[in-house]
């Protein structure tokens, strides 16, 4: 930033007006239609259901004033969130989520690396088609990316058809419904957001050390493991927290692909909402999963900023 | 390693992860023109499910509620993205600094079932009618910070000195903003648009939770589809979005890139000039 050879001159109050509603409009914007919805998220998931408009109580009479305010935070319980520590169904709701994320991300670096590394190699006249087209069907949609693969997986579908037909399999395999097409679903749909990254920092990669270290007789899979694989951790981490954060709160896939089998927290905050209508459940349900999720999302933030400022 | 291996490596990989990639929508684009009902049986080549498409008004009205909100969405979403961008580039420490880079940076990961929640019963709280003006500020509120997360990528490589160069000669901050600045960082401007008009023309879960009865987005109607089955209509609908939304990104990053080659041109010849 301050590289001036020359000092500029001092800013003038219009321009120190200027910086100011620069920073407020997008600062009171977030504020206001980002951070403060999980105030009241927060709150309703502190009140009773009611059979009401809304359906929960107490609610806030802005006419009532302080008083009112008051009387508000004495109704405020945690009854919600007793409700949910005793039902084993949320517990174990919020473990499979995590489980199942985990192995999906996994699975996902172990077909994105390959495709990075690769693409990274390629001619360099060939990287910007190649990454063009590999950033394609994240600009499509979502929906019906996860949907295609419906018509692929059910039993008559036409893996089933095309394994049947080769001898492969007697009887039709039962994929959708169950955690694999999860997986699939989660690999394939989150793939982008794990190679762009990947790529970025394998396209940095120094070649001169791996050139050395083949000079002294390192063999390729020991440098691959001693020098390209921590070189790109950033990468790596960058990858990972970009499919492992969401897919935890994952609904479409699991909804779509997914069966009874698959628990997934997304799926049972969306039918405490729009199934049950019990909101203040629903409320209770997505406090705990934002807990869950703060560690990894500021660890993320940290990460993304570190490396804004390494490029600047 | 020889070369010759690595090189069979390198193109075995991508050929397989390019069809992993593309295979599933090519599947669903070609059994959009099946005669048949029938997802695995071809019944001759057809092109009726697509006139099924164009004459079905729920579609047609949920598609013009679609590219209003998404249109007006990440135009907004743009101009809040780019004042986002240079405060987290730009403008020095300030008070505030760690919580306004989270919430440009929390957004992007956030599980969308929580986001849609907290906006619904923010909404609710507000007493505010839900349908197509709530989930527009939805939608502005996650697209802008995708937009500066895009823009503020090329405006940390963007040299100051030319801006300064300009004020030096004359030019108010703001106009070296607009006359060399903008210009600049147009292409990542144009990509954060139609990044934030995409998402837009996406979202299912943050529209489901933030509509109300008056509106149904493209994806709410096509989810509700779905879930009766599959069927070739929707196969058919969806080859029309994919087609359109490919068009348009090729199109524009073949645009922006051939106005920063000409640009490349232009200063090489000015280099030259001098």
């Amino acid at each position: 930033m301050s590289d001036h050879t020359q000092p500029l001159p001092p800013a003038t109050a219009k321009q120190n007006w200027r910086k100011r509603l620069l920073i407020a409009t997008p600062y009171f914007w977030l504020l206001l239609l980002f951070l403060a919805p999980f105030g009241i998220v927060l709150k309703i998931s502190l009140s009773d259901t009611a059979i009401a408009l809304p359906p929960y109580s107490p609610t806030f009479d802005w006419s009532d004033g302080f008083s009112g305010l008051l009387s508000l935070f004495r109704e405020l319980d945690f009854e919600n969130y007793l409700w949910l520590s005793e039902d084993p169904l949320y517990l174990n709701a919020y473990l499979s989520s995590l489980r199942i994320a985990a192995t999906a991300t996994l699975l996902t670096l172990l077909v994105g690396y390959p495709v990075a590394y690769a693409m990274a190699r390629a001619p360099e006249q060939w990287r910007p088609a190649l990454l063009m087209f590999m950033m394609l069907p994240f600009w499509t949609s979502f929906l019906i990316r996860v949907y295609a693969w419906i018509g692929i997986l059910k039993n008559n579908g036409l893996l089933n058809f095309i394994l049947m037909s080769a001898g492969i399999t007697d009887e039709p395999l039962n994929i959708l419904g169950t955690n694999v097409a999860v997986y699939i679903g989660i690999v394939y749909s989150y793939m982008p957001f794990m190679i762009l990254p990947l790529y970025a920092s394998l396209e940095k990669l120094d070649h001169t050390l791996l050139e050395a270290a083949a000079d002294l007789g390192c063999p390729p899979w020991k440098s691959f493991w001693l020098i390209t694989l921590p070189l790109t951790l950033p990468g790596i981490v960058a990858g990972c927290a970009l499919v492992f954060i969401p897919s935890i709160g994952e609904f479409v896939i699991p909804d779509l692909l997914g069966g009874s089998e698959t628990l997934m927290i997304g799926k049972v905050m969306w039918v405490e909402f729009f199934g049950n209508r019990d909101w203040t459940v629903a409320s209770a349900v997505a406090v705990i999963l934002l807990l869950i999720l703060v560690v990894p999302i500021v660890l993320f933030q940290r990460h993304q900023e570190k490396r804004g400022e390494a490029f600047s | 390693m020889t070369t010759r291996s690595s090189r069979l490596f390198s193109t075995t990989v991508l050929t397989l992860g390019f069809a992993f990639l593309y295979l599933p929508i090519l599947i669903l684009m070609i059994f959009s023109f099946n005669e048949s009902r029938l997802v695995t049986v071809w019944g001759g080549f057809s092109t009726k499910w697509y006139s099924a498409v164009l004459a079905n008004e729920a579609f047609l009205d949920a598609a013009w509620v679609t590219l209003q909100v998404a249109f007006v969405s990440s135009t907004l979403a743009t101009v809040l993205g780019t004042m986002a961008a240079l405060v987290l580039v730009r403008v020095g420490p300030f008070r505030g600094r760690t919580l306004f880079s989270g919430m440009i940076y929390a957004p992007l990961v956030m599980p969308e079932v929580i986001t849609g929640l907290s906006l619904l019963l923010f909404f609710v709280a507000l007493n505010i009618d839900r349908g197509i003006v709530t989930i527009t500020l939805a939608h502005i509120t996650f697209s802008m910070c995708y937009a500066s997360v895009v823009i503020s990528s090329r405006l940390v490589s963007f040299d100051r000195s030319i801006e300064e160069a300009a004020m030096d000669l004359g030019c108010t901050p703001l106009r070296a903003f607009m006359t060399v600045t903008l210009p600049i960082i147009l292409p990542a401007i144009v990509s954060a648009w139609l990044l934030s008009f995409t998402l837009s023309l996406d979202d299912l879960v943050i529209a489901s939770f933030t509509t109300g009865p008056s509106a149904t987005t493209l994806p709410i109607k096509i989810y509700s589809q779905i879930r009766l089955g599959v069927t070739p209509e929707i196969n058919a609908l969806s080859t029309i979005m994919i087609l359109l939304i490919s068009c348009g990104v090729i199109t524009a990053s073949l645009m922006t890139k051939r106005a920063e080659q000409r640009k490349a041109r232009e200063r090489a010849e000015a280099v030259r000039n001098s």
